[in-house]
């Protein structure tokens, strides 16, 4: 198995790096693997509202979403809590 | 040393014939622990090769996207915001790009269309993915029919098709010129989707962040590494069905060791009594169980591996394929490059063999050191 794998990994090099050469080229950022939904297509390019796009209470109902959870990058804070805000006027 | 070997080889005799004389039912057991080492398998193999097949291909990616950010959505941003982020200390380049989603209304798939003029076509000319030529079924010549903003079709002649190898990034692809996207979506002169920045110093990067975000404070800055890292916790173990599946497989061991390890059935039991009157040491039956756990389970686990490397890196995963594809049309057709996590393995070793094994010793002990003729009653 540890043969093979190896072998296979050698003849697949080739494809591995033509597809970073086409995420290079035009900037690709996703995997094409759940096409179902645009924020499954290219999950780290949705933003928080993009699941609720039908209605800001209807749950996220394409099955993909279930495979997945949130971007790294939705799951930090938007700004620090303690920031200083100007008075509302 | 030669002594040793032959007793070890005497009692596993004396085991396999054991197991044979219960066939049916130890051939049930290996089968269902063959089925539970093989879903593991595959989910361990297949997220992990995605993982790691999704940090080569990203390592590719634009180092930053600036994204800009309208009542809480994704807006269309100036096209010249990239002159000015371009001017920042350390940006390499800075340049619009142009995409958007189709829905195709004759296959019911979405596609995912790209403006580049990397691709190198003539207006009027597209490059696709594998799988939108497997839906529309398309060469190179035919022309596609798009249905523009405004209801006016938009016919486009696909000039290439995009290698079957890169399925993974690109099966749902639709490369056009910058003027057919404006002219299929409607997109004003001067707005693009968002902007990618190529970056000199990768270490630059949060403080170019921190610049662009002060420039233009209505945008979100989308780092590489948020790539990268969304890519990890997609498929960690932690994440979605993974954890149930793995959860599942976790408690069905739990059952079989538990159920192992409760009790013997009055059949060994008797086998027990009579090999221990006919002169036959605790250790020595307490041996040979264990070589009875380790042969049952030794044999379901590295069968359970070996069919979920075959489905995982021969068959791309077909059984997982629809959950995969849940709802989407388009499904790439895809082939995993085969990753395999030698550590992941063991983890999997320990937690299936080694549980079984002393389950199976434990009910063993406990009959073998009650008085034979007790046992047999």
């Amino acid at each position: 198995m540890l043969v093979h794998a190896s072998h296979r990994r050698a003849r697949l090099a080739g494809d591995t790096r033509e597809m970073t050469a086409l995420a290079g080229r035009f900037g690709l950022t996703d995997l094409c693997l759940f096409t179902e939904a645009n924020y499954t297509r290219h999950p780290t390019q949705a933003d928080f509202h993009t699941p609720f796009l039908d209605g800001p209470l209807a749950l996220d109902h394409f099955p993909s979403g279930s495979l997945m959870t949130a971007p790294a990058h939705l799951r930090k804070p938007h700004e620090p809590m303690d920031r200083t805000s100007e008075k509302h006027p | 040393m030669s002594r040793w070997i032959e007793r070890q080889r005497n009692i596993l005799d004396l085991t396999l014939s054991s197991l044979l004389r219960r066939k049916r039912k130890n051939a049930a057991l290996f089968a269902a622990y063959t089925l539970i080492v093989f879903l593991l398998a595959s989910v361990m193999f297949m997220s992990h090769a995605l993982k790691r097949e999704a940090a080569s291909i990203l390592a590719g990616s634009p180092e930053m996207i600036v994204q800009r950010i309208s009542a809480g959505r994704h807006d269309l941003i100036a096209a010249d915001a990239a002159a000015k982020l371009s001017e920042l200390p350390g940006v390499q380049e800075a340049r619009p790009r142009l995409w958007g989603y189709y829905y195709d209304p004759v296959t019911g798939a979405n596609f995912t269309l790209v403006a580049s003029g990397e691709a190198g076509l003539d207006p009027g000319r597209i490059a696709v993915g594998e799988g939108v030529a497997r839906m529309r079924l398309a060469s190179v010549g035919d022309s596609i029919e798009f249905k523009a903003h405004d209801g006016s079709l938009l016919e486009l002649e696909v000039g290439e098709i995009l290698p079957r190898g890169s399925a993974l990034v690109s099966s749902d692809l639709v490369l056009v010129t910058e003027a057919d996207f404006r002219r299929l979506f409607g997109t004003p002169a001067g707005l693009a989707t968002d902007i990618v920045l190529r970056v000199r110093n990768a270490r630059e990067l949060p403080t170019i962040a921190l610049k662009a975000a002060e420039i233009y404070p209505d945008t979100r800055q989308v780092l590489r590494d948020d790539l990268l890292r969304t890519y990890q916790a997609v498929f960690d173990w932690r994440g979605g069905l993974l954890v149930i599946i793995l959860g599942g497989g976790l408690l069905a061991f739990i059952i079989f060791s538990w159920d192992k390890a409760t009790g013997l059935s009055a059949e060994a039991r008797r086998e027990i009594g009579i090999l221990k009157a006919v002169g036959w040491e605790t250790s020595d039956v307490i041996l040979m169980k264990s070589w009875e756990g380790m042969a049952v389970s030794l044999t379901a686990f590295l069968g359970g591996v070996l069919l979920a490397y075959v489905h995982v890196f021969l068959t791309s995963g077909v059984l997982f394929e629809p959950v995969l594809k849940g709802w989407s049309v388009l499904y790439p057709a895809f082939r995993l490059v085969p990753y395999i996590d030698l550590s992941q393995l063991a983890a999997l070793f320990f937690l299936t063999v080694l549980p079984y094994t002393v389950a199976t010793v434990i009910p063993t002990w406990r009959a073998a050191t009650v008085d034979p003729d007790q046992v047999m009653r």
